[in-house]
């Protein structure tokens, strides 16, 4: 069972349940990081569109068809059994864009992969989590045969703010993974200190 | 993408596409008049004094599908949703029901607006590094 099963009788525990984002261009390792980390195997979830994608969609000879899947993947790491974190990439194709809008909200921050031979990929979710002040990092996924570049050049490079940490890494590697997921929760908690009251309401 | 999801309750194959279009399980509903929008990681258990669904006319056999899923173990939406091979927005409609007959609620996640507390916010970052 998915949390654990609890002994018979006793109410199973809710637990508090928190999601980071993994965003980046398509083939950048979304799924891979995801995958590196999670306890699960990344499940598939969908949701179906109708009118939305028609403007772009072209249709022609399959007019019967009106509507379009756009698929998230996602894993779970439980931490306790009351703290539950999960991990969703988002859509790859520009045209779902408003799909991360519903995936963004309450999120607790968001990992942008980039690869530096294809960094223009990743402008669009930097720009994204820029707007809506969603604490984000630049994982910059080491893939073999790629040049390295210093951090500090991709930062340029991407003219990130100073305080947006870009860390390099390795999707495929768990303990990368999971100091680019603590990087992110550290950095969303020296945000949270830095711009917004920690209770709202 | 149903894959070993097959065999057990999929008697059609992916390439034929879903034999009973996706809405048709909600009676064409798209939303709740419960419910409001469910997150993807709102947490839904069932009633402790909740029935035995399978006697409910009244209910498809997702929705007892749900029940049962979430009986053992508290499930978010997103992972209802990938167990039933549905897309998130049938799935909240089914969830909206299953509240409105009283045999499932939902815990929500932290309000959007507010930041996680700190103190959460190490526990994840020490449940991180223990991993």
């Amino acid at each position: 069972m998915i949390f654990g099963r609890s002994e018979r009788g006793k109410p199973p525990v809710e637990p508090v349940t928190l999601k980071i984002l993994v965003a980046g261009g398509f083939g950048v390792g979304k799924t891979t990081l995801v995958g590196a980390v999670s306890e699960i195997r990344p499940l598939r979830t969908e949701e179906l569109l109708t009118e939305a994608g028609r403007p772009v969609d072209d249709t022609t000879g399959v007019e019967g068809k009106h509507t379009t899947t756009v698929a998230m993947d996602f894993g779970r790491i439980t931490l306790r059994e009351d703290l539950v974190l999960y991990l969703f990439g988002t859509p790859g194709q520009d045209r779902f864009w408003f799909m991360w809008d519903e995936l963004s909200e309450g999120a607790l921050g968001a990992v942008v992969l980039a690869d530096t031979r294809r960094l223009e990929d990743c402008f669009a979710a930097v720009d994204y989590f820029e707007r809506r002040a969603i604490p984000f990092l630049v994982g910059v996924n080491c893939f073999e045969g790629a040049d390295r570049y210093p951090a500090e050049a991709i930062r340029q490079a991407l003219d990130l703010d100073e305080d947006v940490p870009v860390l390099l890494c390795d999707a495929r590697d768990r303990e990368s993974a999971k100091e680019v997921l603590i990087g992110v929760v550290q950095h969303a908690m020296d945000y949270g200190a830095d711009h917004r009251p920690a209770v709202a309401t | 993408m149903s894959g070993d999801g097959q065999g057990r309750s999929h008697w059609f194959d992916d390439e034929a596409g879903p034999v009973v279009r996706p809405y048709a399980m909600t009676r064409g509903r798209t939303t709740s008049p419960a419910q409001h929008r469910l997150d993807l990681i709102a947490v839904v258990g069932t009633e402790p004094g909740a029935g035995d669904p399978d006697g409910d006319p009244t209910l498809a056999p997702e929705h007892v599908e749900i029940v049962g899923l979430c009986r053992d173990a508290p499930q978010s939406v997103a992972e209802l949703a990938a167990e039933l091979d549905l897309p998130i927005g049938v799935v909240r409609v089914l969830i909206g029901d299953l509240v409105h007959a009283e045999l499932v609620h939902v815990t929500r996640p932290v309000p959007p607006a507010e930041l996680p507390d700190e103190s959460i916010l190490r526990d994840v970052i020490n449940g991180l590094r223990a991993l």
